[in-house]
């Protein structure tokens, strides 16, 4: 019985179009009915180098990178050797006919296939056909990529064709269809970038400002695409803290806003997080994670910034922070960080990685008729009067008005205010102020998202993790199960704030609670000491830039274990 | 002509005798004559005793971080561009901690009308120097007296092609509130640097001063001249030029948006057709 799934590894210089190749692939195994997970591994170069698009793909649901490749898909000689050791036992490796490649290797004469600015989709041809994909749904895919070009597309088609002919006739040894895909509805193939923006402008944002930076620019970019059609505004600012003052000062104005960047950006835009709360301004933030301190490693992954996060922003102030796990997850999850920044009037965050947020992966088509976005504005019939935007309330949330949008002046202030918003210094305010802003926790507690657990009740290994890892783990325990260690995982995909009593009696009866993160010191499991009193003392951590794995996660437990044995 | 009290009288936490009362005075009078009303104007500023300015008087405020007032104002004009937007903070803020959003902001044509009081020091932080201090400007903070050339705001200004670059005086405010009145009416960017006298820590440009060298230029002055208008800019020492340095125009930043035209962001509901194709698009 054929392999239910197909690990297909290309690897190249930057601007060999590997991402094309890779891409085109990816499209055509969502097209087909398959699920895929990318890993998308580059360099902070623009030319040369050597980068990577690994995609597996499977007839059932996948959400985690594997280790073993099956095709490597050399488009130059550095990957067979950077790469070749990935390759599992019966693996394929496709490089050019004149590569200086191991025997076993096939070597494709692109040169007489197409011209040599196609030999990358050629390549995907070749590999469309050793894994058994209709060369239908290759065309079809450069087709619509290509709709606005014809001549460009006939020319992707003739090299596709070119191309599986030459492997029908010299590819044979190497054939490993993949089964039959399931029916499937219908989906498209978003990253966790894409859906992010995706899932901000079905909430209602109208506005993003950034600065480029490593891996979030993905996210206004989608928005900057699309603004037109949807009406957005997207400027690029000139630097993370006008990016994000500019958030603040357009959602004063009432149109809901978001800011994307990595850590080293957030870092800069951290006192605007702060003005944020401390005007009552919604605003979402969204960081992707990668290697820090500083510069870091800038196009890699990690989970490094949940304590910067968790406690950026001088003072004390109510926030939500999420992790989505899943690409449908940056979706619905940024959908709420609108919705609660919105409803309790201050900043919220979305905390991805460069895996998360480069990683493609077949989503079904989100139901734009019933997700609700947040409402456009009316001034509203009836407010307290005399009109003061920093009333003091039950729950902390004082009527929003806009300004500009009606009789009353809005008047917001960095400095402690008094309810009509104008500076003061008066020390009963003051106390005033900070009670009112703290009672919106209250709000936030009560719209926790709860963690998921995976597994059999009383399992007595508990993998504890949060965000992007949460895949990798789930695979991880299944295995693991299946070959006799019982093995759950708890995965959050909000951080903060916990509910402890809704998750804390999985971890009080295990046996064995184990941290899964992608950082060195083992951040969430902190947070979990601090706010459910308890202690995680075994840690699976990783921090060499990639993402967490099956293997990874399996290979380490049984270690852990082994060693309490010994 | 909207009734200047409409724009209200409040207390201060001013100095007795700072600059800062007549430019507030000016503002209001350009506010009314400009047919104005409280509603249709946001004040943005940061911090400093410049940046208070805007609580004194009634219109719509957002006073936020120090030298982050023109991101935010940017931000508000593009959500809703039918704001008057009118950036008021002082030197330290726009020049010195805000700078590359000053030039930013210039090089975009933002509609902001930013109002700077320039009283070459820090004020609430007890006199240091500030960016337009003069070399040699003795505080505690500079001893040996400020290192630095100063910054010259109205130079940059018309070396970038602001559309409307101006110099007003506390001390002249017929002149002042005529200055901020054609920046309101003038479309795109525009900069009036305000001198001011600092009561408290500035001891060497104070008001006598200001009044000693400060001239109105007349209509030998072609702002349209750009020449001439950096040549304007560079006067300094016993003439000072006040007025209108340059103008030009230029396209407007906010018109360049596809939503331009569309009214405020906050009105404007998300189109869920458009919203399904485009997710389609994705297949």
């Amino acid at each position: 019985m054929p392999k239910p799934e197909v690990v297909i590894l290309v690897g190249g210089e930057a601007g060999q179009g590997l991402v094309t190749v890779g891409t085109l692939l990816s499209k055509a195994f969502v097209r087909a009915g398959y699920d895929v997970c990318v890993t998308q591994g580059y360099q902070s170069r623009i030319r040369g180098g050597h980068n990577t698009y690994e995609l597996r793909a499977a007839v059932h649901d996948i959400a985690a990178p594997a280790d073993e490749v099956d095709f490597l898909v050399a488009l130059d000689e550095t990957t067979l050797a950077a790469d070749g050791p990935a390759l599992r036992a019966g693996g394929v490796a496709i490089a050019a006919e004149d590569a200086e490649a191991p025997a076993a290797t096939l070597r494709v004469p692109y040169k007489t296939l197409c011209p040599p600015r196609y030999a990358n989709v050629a390549a995907a041809g070749v590999v469309g056909f050793l894994t058994g994909l209709p060369q239908e749904t290759l065309v079809g895919v450069v087709e619509d990529a290509f709709h606005k070009k014809p001549d460009e597309a006939a020319a992707n088609r003739d090299a596709l064709a070119a191309a599986y002919a030459w492997a029908a006739a010299n590819g044979a040894p190497f054939v490993r269809p993949l089964p039959a895909a399931t029916p499937r509805p219908p989906r498209v193939m978003l990253n966790g970038n894409v859906a992010i923006a995706l899932g901000a402008a079905s909430a209602g944002a109208k506005f993003c400002a950034f600065y480029p930076m490593t891996p979030a620019t993905g996210v206004p970019l989608t928005l900057a695409a699309h603004a037109r059609t949807l009406g957005l505004v997207v400027e690029q600012a000139e630097d993370e803290m006008a990016a994000v003052n500019m958030a603040c000062g357009a959602s004063f104005a009432g149109a809901p806003s978001l800011v994307a960047t990595a850590g080293g950006g957030f870092a800069l835009m951290v006192e605007g997080v702060s003005l944020a709360a401390m005007t009552e301004t919604p605003l979402v933030v969204v960081v992707g994670q990668r290697p820090a301190p500083a510069t870091g490693l800038p196009t890699r992954t990690e989970q490094g910034d949940l304590d910067f996060v968790l406690h950026a922003g001088h003072g004390e102030f109510p926030r939500a922070v999420f992790a989505p796990g899943t690409v449908e997850d940056c979706f619905h999850l940024t959908r709420k960080a609108f919705e609660l920044a919105a409803r309790y009037q201050g900043p919220t965050f979305v905390l991805t990685d460069q895996w998360l947020a480069d990683s493609e992966r077949a989503v079904v088509l989100f139901d734009v008729d019933n997700l609700l976005p947040l409402a456009a504005y009316l001034p509203p019939a009836s407010y307290p009067t005399p009109y003061r935007r920093y009333e003091i309330t039950a729950d902390g949330v004082s009527p929003r008005l806009l300004p500009g949008l009606g009789d009353e002046l809005v008047v917001a202030d960095s400095d402690e205010h008094t309810e009509d918003g104008h500076l003061t210094e008066d020390l009963g305010v003051r106390k005033a102020m900070v009670e009112k802003r703290l009672r919106k926790w209250e709000g936030l507690r009560a719209a926790i998202v709860p963690p998921a657990y995976y597994g059999l009740d009383g399992a007595e290994n508990v993998l504890v993790c949060w965000g992007s890892t949460g895949g990798a783990a789930r695979e991880a325990a299944a295995a693991l199960t299946a070959a006799g260690t019982a093995v759950a995982v708890l995965h959050f995909t909000q951080v903060y704030p916990l509910d402890p009593p809704a998750f804390l009696p999985r971890l009080v009866k295990a046996l064995r609670v184990i941290g899964v993160e992608g950082n060195a010191g083992g951040q969430f499991t902190g947070l979990l000491r601090r706010e459910a009193g308890f202690h995680v003392d075994k840690f699976i951590t990783r921090y060499d830039g990639l993402p967490m794995t099956p293997a990874y996660i399996r290979a380490a437990l049984e270690r852990l274990i082994a060693e309490e044995v010994s | 002509m909207t009734d200047v009290m409409a724009f209200g009288t409040y207390e201060t936490a001013w100095c007795p005798g700072c600059g800062n009362f007549r430019i507030l005075e000016a503002v209001k009078r350009a506010l009314s004559a400009a047919d104005l009303r409280p509603r249709d104007v946001l004040f943005v500023s940061g911090i400093g005793q410049a940046a208070k300015a805007p609580h004194y008087l009634n219109a719509n405020v957002f006073n936020g971080l120090h030298g982050r007032a023109i991101p935010a104002a940017v931000g508000a004009k593009l959500a809703n561009p039918r704001l008057t937007v009118i950036v008021e903070s002082g030197d330290g803020c726009v020049y010195g901690e805000g700078g590359n959003h000053l030039l930013a902001a210039i090089r975009r044509n933002a509609d902001l009308k930013v109002l700077v009081h320039d009283n070459l020091v820090y004020g609430l932080t007890k006199g240091q120097a500030s960016p337009t201090s003069e070399e040699g400007f003795i505080t505690k903070a500079q001893p040996d007296g400020s290192y630095a050339e100063p910054f010259n705001p109205l130079a940059l200004a018309i070396a970038l092609k602001a559309p409307f670059v101006a110099r007003g005086f506390s001390g002249n405010v017929d002149q002042l509130a005529a200055l901020i009145g054609e920046a309101l009416a003038h479309p795109g960017f525009a900069l009036v640097d305000i001198f001011q006298n600092c009561i408290s820590f500035n001891k060497v440009q104070t008001f006598a001063w200001f009044k000693k060298r400060c001239y109105e230029l007349g209509a030998e002055h072609d702002p349209t001249d750009f020449n001439a208008a950096l040549a304007k800019a560079y006067e300094w020492g016993d003439r000072i030029p006040t007025g209108v340095l340059f103008k030009c125009e230029r396209p407007a930043f906010e018109s360049r948006f596809p939503t331009a035209g569309a009214g405020p962001l906050a009105t404007q509901a998300v189109d869920r057709a458009a919203l399904a194709r485009v997710i389609a698009s994705y297949a």
